[in-house]
């Protein structure tokens, strides 16, 4: 349907009234939408809320995007504010998870994985499941290089930083992710190996 | 603990390719010669490959068909700048700059250059007589234009809120 069309293509037809246009692009964007808000909201309910209404709020905006940044960044900045409202509004303040507190989350899945014999899980579930632990911004900024494919220039347009400042940050949510899974998942770690 | 925390800074940078050439140079060197560094550089990459291998999260199937039936009901908002008039911005801006334009030209007018060397330039800054600019009349007539304009700008913003209605009616 939309295979072969790219994205300025697919928003123009959208703009020139073709509104099933948009299922292309809905259709191209929804798991990179929807891990971005899991990883932020941390709740697989809440996650879909929120990637509906960003998908919402970027149609009914569509006529702002410019073109002078690729869809995807424009999209994910869109991500990045509504988690940030969401997550107001619930009254959750992103950095007042202190390390304590994850890691405390962090044992007690580590137990219950071992519990429920999951010592064989994969790999990606296991990078997985650390990258989740970690505190949202930090698990936001990894997800966004490694998995939205975003530069740090592109990340910095994203979440309203410098460049020196996102890169500063994404060096340190990959030492927090190492020392996660060095201290929380070294037996699944070992067995890998 | 800071010159590992510096060796892993450099490597990331080096494996995310985004390290200047001669930085590449000099860590390319390190890790033929430095068996530490090598060691090092083994377990990032290993992370690396990791993190890309990585699976995204999927929302459930209905996903797509709820945000289309959402959209039906919603319009595209128009364009920020299609509503936002740059002559306004422009005429906004040309006010403010002729207004201080013309108070530093007259504050300089009103200087006396060639007074004694005893004068400093504070004397002569409070020689200016700023109260014959600010006084009432003039700040009640500031206050009468954008009150004007305010109102103007009011009737335009309800004028557009009338079309929307009507185009969504």
């Amino acid at each position: 349907m939309s295979a072969g069309q790219n994205d300025n293509e697919l928003i123009s037809k959208v703009l020139h009234g073709d509104h099933q246009a948009y299922a292309g692009l809905v259709h191209r964007y929804q798991n990179y939408v929807f891990t971005l808000t899991l990883r932020l909201v941390k709740n697989r309910e809440e996650a879909e809320e929120v990637a509906q209404d960003v998908f919402i709020k970027a149609y009914k905006y569509l006529a702002d995007f410019r073109g002078d940044a690729k869809f995807s960044t424009w999209l994910y900045t869109i991500v990045n504010n509504t988690c940030i409202s969401f997550l107001r509004k619930k009254k959750l303040n992103i950095q007042s998870l202190d390390d304590e507190r994850i890691f405390a989350t962090a044992d007690n899945q580590d137990a219950g994985f071992r519990a429920d014999g999951v010592e064989q899980k994969s790999r990606h579930a296991m990078v997985a499941e650390a990258i989740s632990q970690l505190k949202p911004d930090d698990s936001a900024i990894i997800t966004l290089f490694y998995k939205n494919e975003q530069s740090l220039e592109e990340i910095a347009q994203i979440l309203g930083l410098e460049v020196n400042t996102a890169k500063v940050r994404l060096h340190r949510a990959r030492t927090r992710l190492k020392e996660l899974m060095e201290t929380h998942f070294a037996h699944e770690v070992k067995d890998l190996n | 603990m800071n010159t590992q925390h510096n060796m892993e800074e450099r490597l990331w940078e080096y494996i995310d390719g985004t390290a200047a050439p001669a930085e590449m140079q000099v860590i390319e060197e390190l890790l033929q010669t430095q068996s530490e560094w090598k060691e090092k550089y083994g377990e990032l990459l290993e992370m690396n490959t990791m993190l890309h291998s990585t699976e995204l999260d999927a929302p459930s199937l209905r996903f797509t068909k709820n945000v289309m039936e959402e959209i039906t009901r919603i319009h595209i908002a128009p364009a920020t700048k299609t509503y936002i008039n740059n002559k306004i911005i422009w005429g906004i801006s040309t006010f403010f700059i002729t207004m201080i334009v013309a108070f530093v030209v007259y504050g300089f007018s009103q200087m006396e250059w060639n007074t004694s060397a005893n004068s400093t330039f504070s004397d002569q800054l409070e020689k200016i007589d700023i109260a014959k600019f600010f006084n009432n009349t003039l700040i009640n007539v500031f206050m009468m234009i954008n009150v004007v304009l305010g109102l103007i700008l009011f009737d335009f913003y309800l004028g557009n809120k009338r079309k929307q209605f009507r185009k969504e009616a």
